[in-house]
């Protein structure tokens, strides 16, 4: 009797799970179908499901149509490069937060934080302005810069919340079996760290990858990422829907695999382990 | 495992002399260690604001060569007795609003559906995250065209299918449009934060409340709840934060516009620097954006810092 009631219950609640997980994730299946059509067929009423011309044209077209491995080089060093530095500033920060902690270190922390709140259109206009000034406007290195200090606080607590639970006792074994603090480093911790390491780098890179408002602001053509790109097709001359479709796969592919390996990571890096 | 900590405060105390300069010497390079962020980060929160204060005060137009002269609070008065600023605060609570209410409200159910026993849940939980990681442009190009164009989208298609008119999305409901892209957005981060939540809620409370035989809805209301209430909060709080911003997606479909229907803080501002180039006025909008911004970042450090204790 009980069996009878859990089965059925499973089979109940996992038809609502994947109806649901079906409606939210349709439009993005559909952006991928759509990809495939010609533009005839992504216009046509009503519209085919599976039953059309399937071609791969829209994405030959796409390069030919506009430079599209350029934007895409650009996301990728936009946000590799900024990742990447933002790392490299963090790592020695969030170290010694989490394992030579001072009175100060919690202000710190929430200070950083609250840089993070700062909304981003508050400091447009001097940023704006001094990137004018200084020749950053539609570089690479100007939005690597923007990218890595938006991020930074996030990189920070991330890698804080992941060094605070490595046991200390560990390191002090390590101290009094004489390893010495480079020694520590590389045999003790960095084995430790580095899990914690991978979902920082995979969420921030996700979280610049996707950044549309600096990118928006401060990039035209030269150093455009994908976001900016596709913000392309928004004139309604430039509205073919089979290479908007084609175009935005390309864009999210790529960081839609990185997501999906590093959502266990997302809640903490979210919510700046407010909610564990 | 328990003799191995044991031993450790003896060993700590037997060399404490060694240990103290060793403790100075380490708190030293963790200090050296901290600077660099620190330095960035305190640059980058204060040279932006200060220049965005100062600018403030001055009479600033790029397009007018006579600019520069100090004009005290006019850009505040004129930024917040303009109509335009009047109906983009109004815009940006509309949408902040009805996207908190939708993602809250539909993320609920629908954590506590992905909580069940579901067969490849897995599957499941990555469709349902999907869309947090497609970038705004894309979210809202795709929405736009393929879903709400009134002749060719899925949606007009749909509305004929029941017999009814297609709704021309952008003409006619322009904001609901933009809730709705935004929803569908960060209905993920919601779903995913109150499931993680769900799932640290002890399994035996709720077995025992069941096998009390206590309704299902009075163990969701007095045990459920209750111990969403804290997850809930943060959802809000992060929300708000950047929601109070959102203008990717306003900029790739609506412009602002039809008038002034879909315009926010974030858009308004926008458009005062970069397309009037009125630098003065932009950067007093700009710091009524921060002001807002603080008050919900006030509660939401508030949070975190007592978490950090705990």
């Amino acid at each position: 009797m009980a069996r009878a009631v859990t089965t059925q219950r499973k089979l109940v609640s996992t038809a609502g799970a994947w109806l649901a997980g079906f409606l939210i994730f349709f439009p993005i299946l559909w952006m991928v179908l759509t990809s495939f059509k010609t533009e005839l067929d992504a216009f046509a009423v009503p519209p085919s499901f599976l039953f059309f011309h399937w071609t791969t044209e829209n994405y030959a077209t796409v390069q030919e149509r506009s430079d599209y491995f350029l934007h895409a080089f650009n996301s990728i060093v936009i946000a590799g490069g900024s990742t990447l530095i933002a790392m490299a500033i963090a790592i020695p920060a969030a170290w010694s937060m989490a394992f030579s902690p001072t009175k100060r270190t919690k202000d710190i922390l929430l200070w950083m934080l609250s840089t993070k709140m700062m909304p981003p259109v508050g400091v447009l206009v001097p940023i704006y302005l001094i990137y004018r000034n200084f020749g950053l406007l539609d570089t690479r290195v100007g939005l690597i810069i923007i990218l890595c200090l938006g991020n930074l606080p996030i990189v920070v607590w991330m890698l804080f919340t992941y060094f605070k639970e490595i046991p200390k006792d560990i390191l002090e074994a390590a101290r009094m079996d004489g390893a010495t603090i480079s020694k520590e480093l590389v045999y003790v911790l960095t084995p430790m760290a580095v899990p914690g390491l991978a979902s920082t780098l995979l969420l921030n890179l996700i979280l610049a990858w996707n950044e549309a408002f600096w990118t928006l602001n401060l990039s035209t053509l030269n150093a455009a990422p994908l976001t900016v790109f596709i913000a392309s097709y928004s004139s309604p001359e430039g509205l073919f829907w089979a290479k908007l479709s084609a175009a935005s796969t390309l864009a999210i592919a790529p960081i839609l695999v990185l997501g999906w390996f590093s959502q266990r990571q997302l809640v903490r890096g979210l919510t700046f382990g407010a909610v564990k | 495992m328990a003799t191995q900590q044991m031993q450790l405060p003896a060993g700590t105390l037997k060399g404490s002399k060694e240990a103290g300069t060793a403790t100075r010497q380490m708190q030293l390079l963790a200090r050296t260690l901290m600077t660099p962020a620190v330095a960035l980060l305190l640059i980058w929160m204060i040279v932006p604001l200060a220049l965005t204060i100062y600018f403030a005060t001055l009479h600033y137009n790029l397009l007018d060569p006579d600019s520069g002269q100090f004009v005290g609070f006019d850009n505040f008065r004129y930024f917040l007795t303009d109509p335009a600023f009047l109906a983009s605060l109004l815009n940006t609570l509309v949408l902040v609003g009805s996207v908190l209410a939708i993602t809250i409200l539909v993320g609920i159910p629908l954590a506590l559906l992905l909580d069940q026993p579901v067969l490849g849940r897995s599957i499941v939980r990555l469709m349902v995250i999907a869309p947090f990681f497609v970038m705004p442009t894309v979210s809202a190009l795709v929405w736009k065209n393929l879903l709400m164009h009134p002749v060719s989208g899925l949606f007009a298609w749909i509305a004929t299918l029941f017999g009814l008119t297609p709704i021309d999305w952008f003409n006619d409901a322009p904001m609901l449009a933009i809730i709705l892209i935004v929803a569908w957005q960060w209905l993920p981060f919601a779903t995913l934060i109150l499931l993680t939540a769900l799932q640290s809620l002890d399994e035996e409370q709720k077995e025992a409340a069941e096998m009390d035989g206590a309704p299902a809805l009075s163990t969701f209301i007095y045990i459920t709840l209750p111990h969403l209430a804290r997850p809930i909060t943060v959802v809000i709080l992060i929300e708000t934060i950047f929601l109070l911003t959102v203008f990717a997606e306003i900029f790739v479909t609506t412009g602002g516009g039809p008038g002034l229907q879909t315009t926010n803080i974030a858009f308004l501002i926008y458009s005062q620097a970069l397309i009037q180039y009125d630098v003065g006025s932009a950067s007093a909008g700009g710091l009524v954006a921060v002001v807002i911004a603080n008050i919900v970042a006030f509660f939401l450090v508030r949070i975190v810092g007592r978490n950090l204790e705990a």
